[in-house]
C-alpha cells in the first residue's frame, strides 16, 4: 500500500474500533438500565439485577472494555505501521 | 512516631533526590518507592493505634494524621521542584501509564466523592447510581474520542489545542472562559471540603482547616508544577483508597466473615427490603427501586451530562498529556478507571450497610435507647431527630414530645441524616477505635487536596501559559514564564481559600454545574476538532459560546431567576417523579403570591428555585440542551464558512496516528 492509502485505511479501522467501543458504552451506560425495573425481578447473591448492573455490572464492563480498547487500537496502529516505537 | 516518620521521609526523599541526578533511575524504581511508602503509611497507622491504646487523646491523634500526611506530600512536592518548562507543565511527559492512572484517579475523586457519594446513595437509593454510572462511564469517551489525540498533538493545556485547531485566540479565549467557570467553583468546593473534614473529624475550626488545606495545596504544586502534583497525587491515592476501604471491609467481616463488602452487600440489600416492608416504606420508595426520585428522562440526562462532562474537564484531560506515548495515554485511561472503580463500586456498599444499621438499630427504637453514634454526629449537625440536631437524649425527647401523639418510639419520618454523615460515621457504627476515624479524615483530606491540586494547576496554567505566554508576552524567557506561573498559582489559591472561608453553600451546590458547563462548552469542539476535518474556526468559536451560554443561562435562570423564566421565557413547572404531577401550581401561585415571580437571585429554599424549566429537565442536567446546541452550531456554521486549509487538514491526519513527532513542539 502507498502511504496515503495506509493513512486512510488506518483511520478507517480506527473509526471502526471506536464505533464498536461507543456501541458497547451506549448499551451499558443507557440501554440496559432502561430495563432496570424488570431486571430487578431477578436476584443474584441478594442483589436485584437491575440495581447490580448500575452499581457494579456496567462499571466492570467499562473497565474491561478500556483495557481491551487500548490493546485493540494498538494492534490497529501496528498493523498499518502507525504505532510509536516501543 | 517522630523517628518513624523521619525515616520514611528520608527514604522517600533519598529516592526522589536521586532523580534530580539520574532520571531513569526514579521511574524504574517507582514500584519500590511506592511500596515502601505504602508500608510506611500502614506502619504509621498501626503506630497511631498503639498510641491510642496508651490513652493519647483523640484530637492529638487526629492532628498527627494531618501533620504526617501533609508533611509527606510537602516533602514530595519540595523534592520534585523544577525549573524546566516541560517538567512544570507536563511532568516531562514521562509518567508511566499505571502511575498516571493512580494520579488521575486521585485528581478526579474529590472530597464529595469520598465523603458525600455514599451518603447520596443512602438518600437517593437506586437513582443515586446515576452519579456512579456517569462518573465512571465518561472515561470510555475520554479514551476513545479525546485523550490519545490530544497527547499526540502535544499541547500543555486544553485551550492550546483549541487555539491551534481553530485558528487562534478567539477559540483560546472561549476555552479559557469555559475552563475557568467550571474549575474555579470546583476548587473552592475542595477547600470547603477540607474545612468541613477538619471541623467535623478533627475538631479544628473551619477557617483554620481551610488554611491548612491552602498550605497543603501550595506546597505540593508551587515548586514543581505538574511534576510535583503527579507524584503527590499517587501518594494521595494510596492514602485515600486505604482509608475508604478499611471501615467497610471491617464492617463486612464483622457481619458476614467475608472481607469483601462489594459482594456481601447483596444480602444487606435483601435485608433492607424486609425491614422496609416492616417499617411501612412504600414499595415504590424502596432503596432498590429505580426512578423514584429522578424520572427516567432526568436519570439518563444526568448520566449523559456527567459522562460528557467528565470527558471535557480540563484538569482531567491534562493529566493524559504527561504519559510518554499515545499508547500509554490509552492504557492510562484504563488504569484510571480501574482505580476509580475500586472506590465507586464500594460506595453503594457503604450506603447499604449504613441503611441496614439505621433500620435495625435506630428506627423503631425507644428514644432513650438509640446507639451513641447518633449523638456523636447529631452534635455536629449531621443528624436531625424530630426536626432538631440530635445533641443528646434530653434534646430529642423534648423535641419529639412537642409532636402531638408521639409515642416515644423513633419513627422513620422523624429521622434525617445528611449525606456527609455516612462515610464519616461508619467507623463508629462498626464500633472501631478512633484511629480508623482519623484514617478516614486523612483519606478525605487526601481526596480534597489531590483534586484541588489538579484544578489549581489547570486554572493557573491557563492563565500563565495561555494568557501570559501565548497572548501577552510571547517571547518571555523561560525563567520569567515560570515565575509568572507560580505567582498566578499562589494568587488563584489564595482567592479560592478566601472564597471558601466564607462557607459559600451556593458554590458547593454549583459543582454539579461544572459537568454540564464543561460538557456543553468543550466537548463538541474537542470531538469535532479531532474527528471532523470540516469543522471551521468560526464554527467552533460560535459553537463553544452557544453551548456554554445556553447551559449557563438555563442553570442561572432556573436556579436564581425562576420567576423571570416563567414570565418571560415560557418556562413551566417540573414534574414530580413520584406522582407524575406538576411540582407547582403556577396559575394558583400567581394569584396568591405574585411577588414570588418578581423576586430575583432567590435563595435555595425559594418555592420556585430549581423547580421550573423546559421539558421537565432538572437544572443539574442543563447540558442536555447545551451539548446538542453546541454540536448543531458547529456543524451548521461549518457549512457556510470556508473549509480549513489543506495544511491544517494534514495536521489533523497527524494527530490521528500515533507515529511521528508531536504536532505542537514547545520551544
Amino acid at each position: 500500500m502507498k502511504d496515503q492509502e495506509k493513512i486512510q485505511a488506518h483511520w478507517a479501522e480506527t473509526q471502526r474500533v471506536t464505533y464498536v467501543m461507543l456501541a458497547i458504552w451506549a448499551f451499558f451506560a443507557f440501554v440496559i438500565h432502561m430495563f432496570a425495573v424488570g431486571l430487578n425481578g431477578m436476584k443474584i447473591l441478594g442483589f436485584p439485577i437491575g440495581f447490580y448492573m448500575a452499581a457494579q455490572g456496567s462499571l466492570v464492563v467499562f473497565v474491561v472494555q478500556l483495557f481491551w480498547f487500548a490493546k485493540a487500537q494498538d494492534s490497529v496502529d501496528r498493523k498499518f505501521g502507525m504505532a510509536e516505537e516501543d | 512516631m517522630i523517628a518513624n516518620s523521619a525515616w520514611l521521609k528520608k527514604t522517600e526523599g533519598g529516592k526522589l533526590m536521586s532523580t534530580e541526578a539520574k532520571k531513569g533511575d526514579f521511574t524504574s524504581n517507582l514500584g519500590r518507592i511506592y511500596t515502601i511508602y505504602t508500608g510506611g503509611f500502614v506502619a504509621f497507622v498501626i503506630f497511631i493505634a498503639i498510641l491510642e491504646g496508651f490513652g493519647v487523646p483523640n484530637n492529638v491523634l487526629g492532628y498527627l494524621f494531618v501533620a504526617f500526611t501533609i508533611g509527606v506530600y510537602a516533602a514530595i512536592g519540595i523534592l520534585s521542584r523544577t525549573m524546566q518548562v516541560d517538567e512544570y507543565y507536563v511532568a516531562g511527559r514521562k509518567v508511566p501509564s499505571f502511575y498516571n492512572g493512580m494520579a488521575t484517579a486521585a485528581d478526579w475523586m474529590s472530597a464529595a466523592s469520598f465523603i458525600g457519594m455514599a451518603g447520596t446513595l443512602y438518600i437517593l437509593g437506586y437513582d443515586g447510581l446515576a452519579f456512579i454510572l456517569g462518573w465512571t462511564g465518561g472515561y470510555v469517551l475520554v479514551a476513545t474520542l479525546i485523550a490519545p489525540y490530544l497527547r499526540k498533538f502535544g499541547c500543555y493545556t486544553v485551550p492550546d489545542f483549541l487555539a491551534f485547531r481553530f485558528g487562534g485566540n478567539a477559540a483560546r479565549i472561549a476555552g479559557i472562559v469555559v475552563l475557568m467557570s467550571c474549575s474555579f467553583t470546583y476548587v473552592v468546593a475542595q477547600l470547603v471540603g477540607t474545612g468541613l473534614i477538619g471541623a467535623r473529624l478533627l475538631g479544628m475550626s473551619f477557617e483554620v482547616a481551610v488554611f491548612v488545606g491552602l498550605v497543603g495545596i501550595l506546597v505540593c504544586s508551587m515548586l514543581g508544577g505538574m511534576r510535583a502534583v503527579t507524584w503527590t497525587q499517587v501518594a494521595q491515592y494510596i492514602v485515600l483508597i486505604i482509608a475508604y476501604l478499611v471501615p467497610v471491609v471491617i464492617l463486612s467481616t464483622q457481619k458476614f466473615g467475608i472481607p469483601i463488602p462489594q459482594l456481601t452487600y447483596g444480602t444487606v440489600l435483601s435485608e433492607i427490603q424486609v425491614k422496609e416492608a416492616a417499617l411501612g416504606v412504600a414499595a415504590t420508595a424502596s432503596h432498590i427501586v429505580p426512578f423514584a426520585r429522578y424520572d427516567p428522562l432526568n436519570f439518563f440526562a444526568l448520566v449523559l451530562c456527567l459522562m460528557v462532562g467528565t470527558a471535557s474537564l480540563p484538569h482531567v484531560l491534562m493529566r493524559y498529556f504527561t504519559t510518554p506515548s499515545v499508547r500509554e495515554a490509552r492504557s492510562s485511561v484504563a488504569w484510571t478507571l480501574l482505580f476509580i472503580f475500586i472506590l465507586y463500586f464500594t460506595a453503594p456498599a457503604y450506603a447499604a450497610f449504613a441503611k441496614l444499621e439505621v433500620f435495625s438499630n435506630v428506627i423503631g427504637k425507644p428514644l432513650d435507647q438509640l446507639p451513641s453514634w447518633i449523638y456523636s454526629y447529631g452534635k455536629i449537625g449531621l443528624i436531625q431527630i424530630c426536626g432538631t440536631n440530635a445533641n443528646d437524649v434530653a434534646t430529642i425527647i423534648a423535641a419529639c414530645g412537642k409532636i402531638a401523639g408521639h409515642n416515644g418510639i423513633l419513627a422513620l419520618a422523624n429521622f434525617s441524616i445528611q449525606a456527609d454523615a455516612i462515610v464519616i460515621a461508619t467507623p463508629e457504627i462498626a464500633g472501631l477505635p478512633y484511629v480508623v476515624s482519623g484514617l478516614v479524615a486523612a483519606g478525605g483530606l487526601a481526596a480534597a487536596l489531590s483534586t484541588a491540586d489538579g484544578l489549581l494547576l489547570a486554572i493557573a496554567n491557563a492563565l500563565s501559559h495561555d494568557v501570559y505566554s501565548r497572548m501577552i508576552d510571547k517571547n518571555a524567557p523561560v525563567a520569567r514564564k515560570l515565575v509568572i506561573a507560580r505567582v498566578l498559582l499562589i494568587l488563584v489559591a489564595i482567592l479560592a481559600a478566601w472564597v471558601a472561608s466564607g462557607r459559600p453553600a451556593d458554590i458547593v451546590a454549583m459543582v454539579a454545574w461544572a459537568f454540564s458547563l464543561a460538557a456543553a462548552g468543550l466537548f463538541p469542539a474537542l470531538v469535532l476538532g479531532i474527528w471532523s476535518k470540516k469543522t471551521t474556526s468560526a464554527a467552533a468559536v460560535w459553537g463553544i459560546w452557544a453551548g456554554f451560554l445556553t447551559t449557563l443561562a438555563y442553570l442561572v435562570i432556573t436556579r436564581y431567576f425562576p420567576g423571570f423564566g416563567v414570565d418571560y421565557l415560557g418556562m413551566y413547572s417540573n414534574v414530580s417523579p413520584a406522582t407524575g404531577k406538576a411540582l407547582l401550581d403556577i396559575a394558583k401561585l400567581k394569584l396568591e403570591q405574585p411577588d414570588l415571580f418578581t423576586q430575583t437571585m432567590v435563595a435555595i429554599n425559594h418555592p420556585l428555585a430549581s423547580k421550573v424549566g423546559y421539558f421537565n429537565i432538572a437544572n443539574i442536567s442543563a447540558g442536555l440542551f447545551g451539548i446538542p446546541i453546541g454540536f448543531a452550531t458547529m456543524i451548521i456554521v461549518s457549512k457556510f464558512t470556508q473549509a480549513p486549509s489543506t495544511e491544517l487538514q494534514n495536521f489533523i491526519d497527524e494527530i490521528r496516528r500515533p507515529r511521528g513527532a508531536a504536532v505542537m513542539i514547545e520551544k
